[in-house]
């Protein structure tokens, strides 16, 4: 028996399938985007708001569930190809699962969305190899979540703050949460937002067309 | 079942090194696991345990799980302190400007192998 050091991270097999799923996507001049959030964020509404408005661009929806496919019936109904994915359990997707999903969408796309598993933890640990990732906060769920779990907050290019027409009715404080935010990450943009009132949604598809160009043009 | 994903990604990891490094069997994985990396160890080996016996180069294989302290350094007092025991709080001078230096890692140190 001899003795190796290694010093590797636990999960450095999953960082190398994600730097690869990177590198098909930008050949392919696809954009890979990762949303993460909580179950019930609004992910299935805010990406339906997303669809209609920008149908100048071809998009693709891989939906990763622990059961079911009723938001991949849902999304197809709009007219964009979704592929449903099943984590067999799992908790997050990870860069080999991710690369798997997109070899099931035979289109080319501009835009291809991964809706995690609604998880504010392990999502987060897991690059799936996206060129963007995206984070949903619900105002339902409240102005406290970058305290309880910061980690997302920090691994994320964007926030949408969504349901913001129902402000009224909850104790939600848009200051403090995007204070809360950027004490942990000083780069992220914010977007408050309502998918059902439409009331927001262009600074955020603005910034999308934006992030593609450069994504296209790198 | 946060820590059988951690378990499939450290097994495919082990098998990479052991195909790159032409090893036939893997014994003791030294692992170093942060205070706050959010592991329970317990669970963590006996899910190791039982996934192991799938690669050939690893069934025989032990896991040793090695602590790493949970370090926070305040920004304000440019002081050090126990994450664990004071949280996001620095214990000396109440500022919230802090952050984790140690303590969030899961590392494979080390492998015994032939």
């Amino acid at each position: 028996m001899k003795i190796i050091k290694l010093g590797l991270g636990v999960t450095s097999s999953n960082d190398r399938d994600a730097d690869a799923l990177r590198d098909i996507m930008r050949s392919k001049g696809s954009l890979l985007i990762n949303l993460m959030s909580s179950p019930g964020s609004g992910k299935t509404t805010l990406l339906s708001g997303v669809i209609n408005d920008m149908r100048d661009l071809r998009i693709a929806v891989l939906e990763a569930d622990i059961e079911s496919d009723v938001d991949a019936v849902k999304i197809e109904s709009l007219g964009a190809k979704a592929v449903q994915v099943h984590t067999g359990g799992m908790c997050h997707m990870d860069a080999g699962m991710t690369t798997e999903a997109v070899r099931a969408i035979d289109e080319e796309c501009d835009i291809m969305f991964l809706e995690n598993v609604g998880n504010l933890i392990c999502p987060a640990e897991y690059d799936t190899g996206a060129g963007l990732n995206v984070m949903i906060l619900s105002v339902t769920e409240g102005d406290d979540k970058p305290l309880k779990y910061p980690l997302m907050f920090e691994k994320s290019d964007a926030l949408v703050i969504s349901k913001t027409d129902a402000l009224d009715y909850f104790d939600f404080d848009i200051d403090k949460c995007t204070e809360r935010v950027r004490k942990l990450n000083g780069n992220i943009r914010i977007f408050p937002l309502s998918a059902k009132t439409g009331n927001g949604m262009k600074p955020f598809e603005n910034w999308l067309r934006e992030k593609l160009d450069e994504w296209k043009t790198k | 079942m946060h820590e059988m994903g951690i378990v499939i990604h450290l097994a495919k990891t082990l098998d990479q090194t052991a195909e790159e490094e032409k090893l036939k069997a893997i014994g003791k994985v030294v692992l170093q696991v942060g205070e706050v990396s959010g592991i329970m160890t317990d669970l963590f080996t006996d899910a190791w345990d039982y996934f192991k016996v799938r690669h050939p180069v690893l069934k025989d294989s032990e896991l040793v799980l090695e602590t790493i302290p949970a370090v926070t350094y305040c920004d304000s007092c440019k002081s050090t302190y126990e994450t664990v025991k004071y949280g996001k709080e620095c214990p000396h001078c109440h500022s919230g400007e802090t952050w984790l230096i140690q303590g969030n890692e899961c590392v494979i140190k080390e492998i015994e192998a032939e």
